[in-house]
């Protein structure tokens, strides 16, 4: 049940703005594959526009759970019986898939966790512990989401460690120079978002990474906003560890990904002890398990991982550059459409932005917005987005936030912008 | 409002609507010697409630802050409601609001009682706005026992 990709061929647009529609991908039947989208809700068609939250998930996805509990439910690198064979040789295929999926040299370089959350906990926990020490600086971007926040402040708590925070402009752009200045001889990690999930921004990350770099800084990226929305190629970032969560990229929740270089996750030390991390255990002395096994202490979510290599196979399969095309598309239609709405201002109109079209209305919060769109269909997000400090930023206590999948369309937009003029007439 | 929007309608009534454009009360009184702050953080919904209490009975209520129409409309119909009334009186009515945005059959049966705030029983068909509606009455709890910490509908 998977739509195929044709090969497509682009032309270059002006000024930068997609094509009408992708021709690439066949969106009726990309629609297909996600059944949830035929669910009606209060009576109409299920617009789904909060996939920066958690993205739906297709067939492929719901099938290879079922399958891995219908014919392969075991423990992974236990038994020599056959479930167990069958088990662990799923779980490592979706090790390879993802090591794949972001172009990682080795698969030892990919830890299941899960999400991004854990990721960068465990960056904190391991390589923080180790390397950031009293008077010590943490480099962090004003645009994070909480959880590439609180996990340094935690060990900056704890080591005595100071949290820097490089600012960005009104339009919700990292202000390079200053991310430069602000990396200085005390940095010992730097922390950024790849995408703001509140703003869309795509940050410059190859710039910043080679300016992290040049001071011998190691970079961790949170790529929980990027990954379903464009190809990421870690070995062509040079980025030193990269989180994402699978949940928001068509798979279930409870699992994501940890990526980091192999000499980095090799002098790391474990996070959590348990079984499956440990290569010998006596009551003197235990010795740990080699790279990736060392970090993933006990039985782990075996059927979520099988299920994150379906799912990353699935959007594979449609191509991450038609995807990355059809949501530019929608996002650029979105900001031209919801944005001529009398009493729309769109927050964050960076140059380079992904799957995030935020917004307030004048005279009506985002919390009524989102009660006035729900009774239409359209699930939208509406809040601080866990990132509060990007809120204070903009001096704003919420913003509605509309996000995109692949198996969005303009028609959903034009619902949507429909929605949104519903709401100014209530509280006219 | 102009269209019929049915459960939407009955959540948006035209009362909390006005409310909400033009919040009765939203001030901090001179006289005020109790006072808590509220939080939603969820939504990031805020608001301060000031109470002028003598001899058990308030004499004086305002509030300030920011939120949605429900959360704003709520704080003010509160003042309203419980300007002259004894503390006593203000937590029963507390309760019986209470009762009545989160659906009890008994509440809603008897919502007439409550006189405007009865408005509000349209909020038990929207669970995800109850927070909203209650907000302003957990500060305003908050703030006859003098609890100092900011409260949190979490």
């Amino acid at each position: 049940m998977t739509a195929v990709a044709q090969p497509v061929v682009r032309e270059p647009q002006p000024n930068g703005v997609a094509p009408k529609s992708a021709p690439a991908l066949d969106l009726a039947r990309i629609r297909a594959d996600f059944p949830i989208l035929a669910e009606r809700i209060n009576g109409k068609p299920l617009v789904y526009l909060d996939n920066a939250a958690t993205s739906q998930k297709p067939r492929a996805v719901l099938d290879a759970i079922a399958n891995y509990y219908a014919h392969m439910n075991a423990n992974i690198h236990r038994g020599v019986h056959t479930l167990s064979v069958r088990a662990t040789e799923a779980h490592d295929a979706a090790r390879r898939t993802v090591k794949q999926f972001i172009n990682a040299a080795d698969t030892r370089e990919i830890i299941f966790v899960r999400g991004a959350t854990e990721a960068i906990n465990l960056v904190a926990q391991t390589y923080g512990r180790v390397h950031v020490g009293a008077g010590d600086e943490v480099l962090i971007t004003a645009m994070e989401h909480h959880s590439n926040i609180v996990p340094w402040q935690i060990l900056c708590e704890e080591k005595g460690a100071h949290l820097k925070v490089a600012p960005m402009d009104d339009r919700g752009e990292l202000l390079l120079d200053a991310f430069a200045s602000l990396i200085g001889p005390r940095t010992r990690i730097v922390a950024v978002t790849h995408v703001s999930n509140a703003l869309g921004t795509v940050n410059p990350l190859r710039e910043m990474i080679e300016l992290a770099h040049r001071r011998g800084v190691p970079v961790l990226v949170d790529g929980a906003q990027a990954v379903p929305h464009f190809a990421v190629d870690v070995q062509a970032l040079d980025c030193d560890f990269y989180a994402f969560s699978g949940h928001k990229v068509y798979a279930p929740t409870g699992i994501g990904v940890l990526y980091g270089k192999r000499a980095l996750l090799d002098a790391m030390p474990p996070y959590q002890g348990g079984g499956d991390m440990i290569a010998s255990v006596t009551f003197e002395k235990t010795t740990y398990n080699v790279l990736p096994y060392k970090f993933e202490a006990g039985t782990p979510d075996i059927a979520g991982a099988i299920a994150l290599g379906a799912a990353l196979k699935y959007i594979s399969g449609l191509g991450m550059e038609n995807i990355a095309a059809h949501e530019h598309d929608l996002l650029a239609y979105a900001a031209e459409t919801v944005g001529a709405i009398p009493g729309v201002e769109l927050i964050g109109t960076a140059r380079e932005r992904a799957g995030v079209l935020s917004f307030v209305l004048e005279g009506v919060h985002p919390h009524d917005l989102g009660t006035i769109l729900d009774r239409e269909g359209i699930a939208i997000r509406t809040g601080h987005h866990c990132a509060q400090p990007v809120m204070e930023r903009f001096g704003i206590p919420a913003t509605a936030r509309a996000s995109f999948a692949v198996y969005n369309t303009r028609e959903e937009v034009d619902v949507l912008a429909a929605g949104i003029r519903t709401a100014r007439e209530v509280f006219q | 409002m102009s269209a019929d929007l049915g459960e939407l309608g009955d959540l948006y009534q035209e009362v909390i609507l006005e409310h909400s454009k033009a919040p009765r009360n939203f001030r901090k009184p001179a006289s005020a010697n109790h006072h808590a702050e509220g939080f939603n953080p969820l939504c990031g919904d805020r608001c301060s409630v000031y109470l002028d209490v003598e001899d058990g009975a308030i004499k004086d209520i305002g509030f300030e802050g920011s939120g949605c129409a429900i959360s704003r409309a709520s704080a003010s119909m509160m003042t309203q409601a419980l300007k002259g009334k004894s503390t006593e009186e203000a937590a029963k009515l507390f309760e019986e609001f209470h009762n009545l945005v989160t659906g009890d059959a008994e509440a809603m049966k008897n919502a007439a009682e409550l006189g405007k705030l009865a408005a509000f029983g349209g909020v038990s068909k929207f669970p995800a706005r109850v927070k909203c509606a209650t907000l302003a009455w957990h500060t305003l709890q908050s703030a006859l026992e003098d609890k100092e910490e900011t409260v949190s509908t979490e």
